[in-house]
């Protein structure tokens, strides 16, 4: 593994990305910011603009007027980049699966490297996730 | 080729290092204050490589050479004005006539470097941001020059910067008298502004106009910004120190004097950007014209009566 993958682990920023959540998701992942949580000592950051990010963190169930911005957006990041799907809507569209407007997941548009289950994630979960996202780009390629 | 020496070794290594120290105790005392634990020491470092590594996008539209020269211009200024002032710091027989105004000058280039950037994004919000900083820096640039004058009337009317810090070693820091204790309380909030930190983040506002001017960049873009950032987290406090507080000296107990210095005024930084909401931009064009500027010119009037 090189430098630049082992600087990238060492400051993960991230930007939030909603594809039409309820927002349970989002609050939960401002919660790992939080002086309780802080995960500003493994270096991870909010980042404001999609041009400073390096992981998406991708909630909600991507309907059909999201999931062009959600590509669109994916294209915009700056590689190398790693994509979380966080809650149960992003990983299956949970109870919307039958709705005339969720018509794929998330993964069938881009590429996701870790899932987070759980409706909402508690932030405990997302900080799992997260360190489980570090142990897989370690191990593999 | 030992000016290449001194540019390479004094400007850049030890101000860099120094700087993202200095940057590193920063978000520390940040999350100390709001009790969290913080990023380890070497995060401004791991931040910077990593955005070495990262794609350079470049908006489409945007004018190519601006966007990408405006980080070197603000780079290569924040070298220029640290090699000046570390050299005149550790020998000061070598300044020469009017290194004062270059310096000032100089210090005004990485806020147009940002500007420059901005408006070449071909970005709304970078725009913003841009026009946002230009306003910045014509609000804050009167009292800060103002309060320049105050060290070069009271050593005697000269404009060597090795001048006015022989003349401190000799008879105390001009931080001592009425009219350098003035000067240096607005010199500190013209640097608050100048290194666009809270309340005058006003150019950059994370939650309202997403990173302003630097939007549209990211990999090695990006990392020189926020290198020439964390750069003049040193610069600027550097030059205050040399105006007000008789600078950085090497022998015996000075040094660890001048430490302190340098730690104090970053400490008080870090306080005043953490106990103070972001102003709006016409408050900070009100508040740097009106105060500042009134109590720029007492302290000028009081150095000129000798006080």
């Amino acid at each position: 593994m090189g430098i630049k993958l082992n600087a990238l682990l060492k400051s993960p920023w991230v930007f939030h990305l909603s594809t039409g959540s309820c927002n349970n998701c989002d609050i939960e992942i401002l919660d790992c910011l939080t002086p309780r949580f802080d995960i500003e000592r493994f270096g991870m950051l909010l980042a404001g603009s999609i041009k400073h990010a390096d992981v998406l963190l991708i909630t909600g169930s991507g309907n059909r007027k999201s999931m062009e911005r959600v590509k669109r957006l994916y294209e915009q990041t700056p590689k190398p980049c790693l994509v979380v799907a966080i809650g149960e809507c992003a990983l299956s569209r949970g109870m919307f699966i039958h709705s005339y407007n969720c018509p794929i997941p998330v993964d069938k548009v881009i590429p996701v490297d870790v899932y987070i289950p759980g409706c909402p994630p508690k932030p405990e979960a997302i900080i799992a996730g997260a360190v489980k996202l570090i142990e897989k780009v370690k191990k593999g390629t | 080729m030992i000016y290449i020496l001194y540019l390479v070794v004094y400007g850049f290594l030890a101000t860099a290092m120094v700087g993202l120290l200095a940057s590193w105790i920063d978000r520390k005392v940040t999350a100390r204050v709001q009790y969290r634990v913080g990023p380890p020491l070497l995060q401004p470092l791991i931040d910077i490589v990593k955005l070495l590594g990262k794609e350079t996008l470049i908006p489409a539209g945007a004018s190519k050479t601006t966007f990408l020269m405006a980080p070197l211009v603000g780079l290569a200024s924040v070298i220029v004005v640290s090699t000046l002032l570390w050299v005149n710091n550790i020998f000061p027989g070598k300044s020469f006539l009017g290194d004062l105004i270059v310096v000032v000058y100089l210090l005004a280039l990485p806020s147009i470097s940002i500007i420059m950037g901005g408006f070449a994004s071909r970005n709304p919000l970078a725009s913003l941001g841009a026009s946002r900083e230009m306003k910045l820096v014509l609000s804050y640039e009167l009292p800060f020059l103002l309060v320049v004058l105050v060290p070069v009337i009271k050593s005697g009317f000269t404009i060597m910067l090795g001048d006015i810090l022989s003349f401190q070693a000799q008879s105390g820091a001009i931080a001592g008298s009425i009219s350098g204790t003035l000067a240096l309380i607005v010199a500190i909030m013209c640097m608050q502004a100048k290194l666009a930190l809270v309340p005058f983040d006003i150019p950059e506002a994370e939650t309202e106009i997403v990173g302003g001017a630097l939007i549209e960049y990211s990999g090695s873009g990006l990392a020189i910004y926020k290198l020439m950032k964390n750069m003049l987290l040193f610069t600027l406090p550097f030059f205050l120190m040399i105006l007000f507080m008789g600078g950085l000296r090497f022998d015996g107990i000075h040094l660890v004097f001048g430490i302190l210095k340098y730690v104090g005024l970053v400490a008080l930084i870090t306080v005043i950007r953490n106990t103070n909401p972001r102003v709006r931009i016409d408050q900070a064009v009100k508040f740097f014209w009106g105060p500042m500027t009134i109590i720029a010119i007492i302290a000028v009037i009081l150095a000129l009566l000798g006080k």
